[in-house]
């Protein structure tokens, strides 16, 4: 036989036992051409353009999956930032063209639909201006859109007046969907650095230098590289366990690669990206935080959580590397702590912690995600968390990002569930001590030096 | 698939599961032999106390189309206890060969 049993059995098994997905199969569409100066039409065009581009998206991503017997858990839309698209147009309103894009998602049975999103690293456009205004109506009023806004990055420096401006936001999207615990501020992420190519949400857009349409896949397997751990002595040394993540890795990607070349040829849209990143499931199993446990962590967030971290993801993107030639995205170990059942674990028992979080992503993949706070923190110290990632990922060159839920009427000690893949937050600690005066000063932190890099 | 079919080259594997039983082997052989899928290649072996059958099939002249095929293999791994899965060979050549 071509293959012998114990391979064959080796892949069964990772995705019978282990969790193993293709993650998303994210369709960017370009929506530059549906601009008109009334939304009315413009609203129209979108439509239109979303639901006859992306028709076939979800009953391809079915076939596939039965052809290969690996599961496509979720199949996303991104789109242009609609602060470009939207910005020919006379209303300054934009939350019912989140509405149209919602409504479109549902029509094309996607679970996600990313691009209510800005990008105000240097500073706002009108475009730009209303389209953040709009931001907490357009998420209180839809299900399905997700919106990213990125405020800072190693070119430009961190505008802080758009921090400012997202503290506020985010508050005011918590505010606005208080009866689901703030389920909007969940579908909001700020970034610096953000990808354009990114199939991952909340933060999925379709950047302005993607073609017409491109298909971006995102894979999972938090589950399989922890097997592959287990299966270790605990004598292994941290090259050995390097280079099993990298074995593994590889063996994931190849499995996105195959699906993301598969589908662009069913669907005749380009084959853009395998985002490597391992992106946890609230499914036990299916932990990061388990992972570096497995390392010999007594429980994530403990001192040496940040060198485990960092040796898996430089392995996974070694690994990734070699598996295809397209890597893009995020690519790196996603630390969200409400869609991992041992990052809320651990954040139940106390070891981990936002500030041990923020450490960890000057290390992996994106940033504080998927945290939820008590519901009376200001404005002001949202925004300064805010500035506290996006310096990290300013001065170390990478992506970071901040997906907080400021759970309104939450208290540290409770939690919030917001169900499916978002999973359950445990509300944590934020510090009592003021940032107003300095997140009001207004401006811009200046881009960093590249050089004398200490 | 009609590209796939045109290189006369799609093939899949057949992967059963389960605790070991009379009348596998010729259940799952049947039920391929009737949708005119032929059987390339079997094997069998006792892995943990986990009866486990590998078979490679060919898919070229199957009388339908690859779902309905999944379909009934899970049908008829359910009527015999034991886990069948239907994966086209794309997916073992991308994992385990560079």
């Amino acid at each position: 036989m071509l293959f012998n049993t114990g391979e064959i059995l080796e892949t069964v098994k990772m995705i019978k036992q282990e969790n193993f997905d293709i993650r998303t199969i994210t369709l960017g569409i370009n929506l530059r051409d549906c601009a008109h100066p009334d939304i009315e039409v413009l609203k129209e065009n979108i439509y239109e353009k979303v639901t006859s581009t992306a028709e076939n998206l979800v009953d391809t991503a079915n076939k596939i999956e039965a052809k290969f017997g690996m599961p496509i858990v979720n199949k996303r839309i991104s789109v242009t930032p609609i602060s470009i698209v939207a910005n020919a147009c006379e209303e300054t309103d934009y939350s019912s063209i989140a509405q149209t894009l919602d409504k479109a998602a549902k029509e094309v049975g996607v679970d996600f639909i990313g691009g209510f999103s800005a990008l105000i690293h240097k500073g706002y456009t009108s475009g730009e201006r209303n389209l953040l205004q709009s931001i907490p109506k357009a998420l209180a009023t839809t299900d399905r859109v997700c919106s990213s806004v990125n405020v800072a990055s190693t070119k430009a420096g961190i505008n802080m007046d758009a921090v400012l401006e997202m503290g506020q936001i985010i508050k005011e999207t918590a505010e606005a969907t208080a009866e689901d615990d703030g389920l909007g501020a969940a579908k909001l992420v700020t970034f610096c650095n953000v990808p354009e190519d990114n199939p991952f949400m909340a933060g999925a857009f379709h950047g302005t230098g993607e073609p017409e349409a491109v298909l971006n896949i995102g894979v999972s397997g938090p589950g399989v590289v922890k097997r592959a751990l287990e299966e270790m002595p605990e004598s292994s040394s941290f090259n050995e366990l390097s280079d099993k993540i990298k074995r593994t890795a590889f063996k994931i990607t190849r499995m996105g690669e195959l699906v993301g070349d598969t589908a662009s040829d069913m669907m005749d849209i380009p084959f853009g990206i395998v985002d490597l990143s391992l992106a946890p499931t609230p499914a036990v199993g299916d932990s990061v935080a388990n992972i570096l446990e497995e390392m010999g962590l007594e429980s994530c967030g403990t001192h040496g959580t940040t060198a485990a971290l960092a040796l898996l993801n430089d392995a996974v993107k070694k690994g990734g590397s070699m598996a295809s030639s397209s890597v893009g995205g995020l690519s790196g170990a996603f630390i969200p702590v409400s869609e991992d059942q041992g990052m809320i674990e651990a954040t139940e028992v106390g070891s981990l912690s936002l500030e041990k979080l923020e450490a960890m992503t000057s290390v992996c993949s994106v940033g504080l995600d998927m945290i939820a706070v008590p519901g009376n923190t200001s404005a002001e110290t949202l925004s300064a968390i805010i500035s506290d990632e996006m310096a990290i990922g300013m001065i170390n060159k990478k992506t970071t990002a901040v997906r907080i839920i400021p759970a309104p009427g939450k208290k540290v000690g409770e939690e919030v569930e917001f169900g499916g893949l978002l999973g359950t937050a445990p509300i944590m600690e934020v510090s009592d001590f003021s940032s107003d005066q300095f997140v009001n000063r207004g401006g811009r932190i200046p881009a960093p030096i590249q050089a004398l890099t200490n | 698939m009609t590209e796939e079919q045109e290189q006369g080259k799609e093939r899949a594997v057949v992967t059963v599961l389960g605790s070991d039983k009379v009348g596998i082997v010729s259940e799952v052989s049947n039920l391929l032999a009737k949708h005119n899928a032929n059987i390339a290649d079997i094997s069998q072996t006792l892995l943990e106390d986990l009866f486990t059958m590998i078979m490679l099939v060919e898919l070229d002249n199957l009388d339908t189309d690859f779902e309905t095929l999944n379909q009934e293999l899970e049908e008829k791994g359910q009527e015999l206890e034991v886990k069948i899965m239907l994966q086209h060979e794309e997916v073992f050549r991308y994992m385990h060969r560079i």
